[in-house]
């Protein structure tokens, strides 16, 4: 695997490109691609989280005008739905951490001067950019943006006569999911190839980041998975229960893709932060990669609802219960490399700790869902709601953000402002999202965009009305994340080349990388990722570059 | 896979480098070609679980089955014949180029055409066959439709347009990549690059073929 890998940097030792187009929008640059999916995050979250406080407003004042808007109708709720679920799923949790962050750290941390298919990683996000184009187009058509949600359910969504936005609107929402997938295909390809032959001389697959592990295996679900989706072309005079079937078979990994990522993030935050060696690397590894396969087995727990037979539901159930195991080893690991160590509580550690709480507190619900007995009553409630928003692992996308902002931009965050960032979000979180299992419990419906005509909701209203008044702060306060991270780019405090004292190689390289991350040279690893507090060295951490000691082989 | 066996001859580097950036555009295939198999996995099982379902009849109200065989028109198989033979087209093309950085490999393929000519004239051969198949399964299509068969006839014949349209995007895909390899041979000067090029061209190119013989066999057999 090593020969030839110091060829493969002269050839890429290409000269940086000059003119502003070549520089920054159609670069083959992989770390201006990473800049690039991740400013789409960016944007696509505060579109999404914009569409979130409009269904909020609306449920609980929904025959209020608003400006611009004018009163939301019924069926402009559920377009706000559909569109909200699927701007945050495809356009944010998958984008930014595994598009963004994975692009711009993947080559640098495995030592390689860029991606293996420079054209191919431009064309990628064009594509997936040209996709976002799309998805929000529907909302300007006639008819106006689809109404029938993320999963896109026949017979709702395969007759134009449905409803408003089910003609020209569903259209452009199936064109831009098979655009995305089309990216994210090509991206996959990038990530698998780059990680399996570019990485550098001594940088074995057990010395990588468990960062690049969790980019390395969701590429490689990537690759079945999107190209699975291609079904939704496929649905001429179908039946809807297979398309169910279809649907989850993609839409479950999708969002266990988006998990994993976050996971890696939160492995290598925890053992910068703690001063530790991450807690079972080996066992960190084979979670994620079961994790990662054991997610195109449960896709049938969606379907409870169906129908379908006890001994399927069963079999399911029980699948979707064991990958409760993968995942509390995760957690125990998080918690074991935490436990001892010398925490420093900086901002990116916050949101990696707050990441943890978040997919514990989430994830615990897991399991009630799993039981077909229990999903039955809950399955279309707010329970579900809560459920998927407290664990899709937000958080570990701001702990990255604050983690690798001073490498990106070569200036530190504030941190005072971090902090209220993270107490705001944390808090907010919480606030918005237990209450809605309670609400799941007492039978709130979710979906349902009036609220006020219906007798046994009348009580919950006040618990709706406090979700909503939370929403609006808890908004309020990602502005404060916004404005940190405009205004660091021009006044934040200039960053060291390796401001957290970690090893990994992105911190070896000067602050932002040069054009071909390691100007000219090509890093020789001699150490594991995660060598930290090693008793006998003079520093509390050795970089992965570091020659070989006595204390550490 | 190594194609490089003997680095004694030329310079060491450039085939050092050669087998790399093969190595890796293989890999980069191989990764693509599987998203390829797994769109025609989930196709061939939604084709077989959909031949099983019954469907409402909203007149009657009951269930009934309302999948019904297609006789695959002869065309199709003149098609596929076309394919086979652009296939080997495709392969002498690849091993022409190849041989100039592999003696030893490439010294049992008669010596018809040699040079770039030579090249561009099997690639031209292939992209010709390539289109003729294309303009055969449309032909076929017309044919489909005169006897009755729209996308929407029925779940049978959706499937066949589905899976056929399927396959000739990405076919016509392969013609795109056509293109450019024979842009590279004419106008590319380091040989590496042109056998890199041709290399993955012809095994996407191959692939296509065998998944068509795949394709053929689905809707012959499993019908």
């Amino acid at each position: 695997m090593a020969t030839g890998e110091f060829a493969a940097h002269e050839a890429h030792a290409h000269a940086a490109p000059q003119g502003f187009i070549r520089k920054w929008v159609f670069s083959l640059d992989h770390k201006v691609i990473g800049l690039q999916y991740y400013f789409l995050a960016l944007t696509a979250v505060f579109v999404g989280m914009f569409l979130s406080l409009l269904m909020r407003i609306h449920l609980i004042w929904p025959s209020v005008s608003l400006p611009l808007f004018g009163e939301i109708k019924p069926e402009a709720y559920l377009s706000l739905l559909t569109m909200h679920g699927t701007i945050m799923v495809f356009f944010v949790l998958t984008t930014a951490p595994q598009g963004g962050f994975g692009n711009y750290f993947l080559p640098i941390q495995i030592g390689a001067a860029d991606m293996a298919f420079p054209v191919i990683n431009m064309l990628s996000f064009w594509v997936t950019f040209l996709a976002y184009i799309v998805m929000l187009s529907a909302f300007f058509v006639t008819g106006g943006a689809p109404l029938h949600g993320w999963t896109g359910y026949p017979p709702l969504s395969a007759l134009p006569s449905a409803g408003p936005g089910e003609g020209l609107g569903a259209d452009l929402w199936v064109i831009s999911i098979a655009l995305f997938c089309i990216g994210a295909l090509m991206s996959a390809l990038n990530f698998i190839t780059t990680t399996l032959d570019m990485r550098a001389r001594g940088m074995s697959l057990m010395r990588m980041p468990l960062t690049c592990w969790a980019w390395f295996i969701t590429a490689i679900f990537f690759v079945p998975l999107v190209t699975v989706n291609g079904q939704l072309a496929g649905h001429k005079g179908g039946s809807p229960l297979l398309w169910q079937h279809l649907f989850w078979f993609f839409g479950h990994p999708e969002v266990y893709i988006a998990i994993l990522p976050a996971m890696g993030l939160c492995s290598q935050l925890v053992s910068v932060f703690s001063r530790k060696p991450i807690f079972g690397y080996k066992a960190m590894v084979y979670a994620m990669l079961s994790i990662g396969i054991m997610g195109f087995m449960v896709w049938g727990h969606h379907m409870f609802m169906s129908g379908m037979s006890p001994y399927s539901g069963f079999a399911f159930s029980v699948m979707t219960m064991a990958i409760g195991v993968p995942s509390a080893i995760k957690t125990f690991n998080w918690l074991g490399t935490l436990w001892g160590g010398k925490i420093r509580l900086s901002s990116p550690m916050l949101f990696a700790i707050g990441f943890v709480s978040l997919f514990v507190s989430g994830g615990i619900s897991g399991p009630f869902l799993a039981q077909p007995v229990l999903d039955i009553p809950l399955h279309d409630t707010y329970f579900v709601t809560g459920h998927f928003h407290l664990i899709m692992g937000v958080a570990s996308i701001f702990a990255a953000t604050y983690y690798w902002f001073p490498k990106m931009f070569g200036r530190l965050m504030n941190e005072s402002l971090a902090r209220w960032h993270f107490w705001f979000s944390l808090v907010g979180t919480y606030a918005i999202f237990m209450p809605m299992h309670y609400l799941g419990m007492a039978g709130h419906p979710r979906r349902y965009s009036q609220l006020t005509e219906v007798g046994f909701l009348h009580n919950l209203l006040p618990l709706q009305k406090f979700i909503t008044y939370v929403a609006f702060i808890t908004i309020a306060g990602q502005f404060i994340f916004l404005f940190n991270l405009f205004w660091s780019m021009k006044f934040g405090k200039k960053a060291s080349d390796n401001p957290w004292e970690a090893t990994t190689l992105e911190w070896t390289t000067a602050t932002p990388p040069p054009h071909d991350n390691f100007a000219g040279r090509t890093p020789v690893i001699h150490h594991g990722p995660y060598e930290y507090s090693v008793p006998g060295e003079p520093r509390d951490y050795v970089m992965q570059t570091d020659p070989l000691t006595v204390a550490v082989r | 896979m190594t194609i490089l066996t003997s680095a004694a001859n030329s310079s060491h580097d450039g085939l050092q480098q050669l087998e790399m950036r093969l190595r890796r555009a293989r890999l980069g295939l191989g990764v693509g070609v599987l998203g390829i198999v797994m769109v025609f996995v989930s196709f061939t099982s939604a084709y077989i679980v959909r031949q099983g379902l019954p469907t409402l009849d909203p007149r009657t109200n009951t269930l009934v089955r309302d999948w019904f065989p297609l006789p695959l028109p002869a065309l199709l198989f003149f098609n596929t014949g076309l394919l086979l033979i652009s296939s080997v087209t495709m392969e002498l093309a690849r091993r022409q180029v190849a041989r100039f950085t592999t003696p030893t490999r490439a010294a049992s393929i008669p010596n018809v055409f040699a040079g770039r000519e030579g090249t561009i004239l099997w690639l031209a051969l292939t992209a010709v066959l390539g289109l003729s198949f294309l303009k055969g399964q449309w032909t076929v299509w017309r044919e489909m439709q005169a006897s009755g068969f729209y996308v929407a006839s029925s779940p049978t014949s959706s499937f066949v347009y589905l899976l056929t349209g399927t396959h000739g995007v990405h076919l016509l895909g392969g013609i795109f990549a056509l293109l450019a390899a024979g842009a590279t041979v004419l106008f590319r000067r380091r040989a590496e690059s042109r056998v890199v090029v041709l290399d993955v061209t012809a095994w996407y190119w191959h692939f296509m073929t065998l998944l068509w013989v795949y394709i053929l066999c689905l809707l012959e057999f499993a019908r």
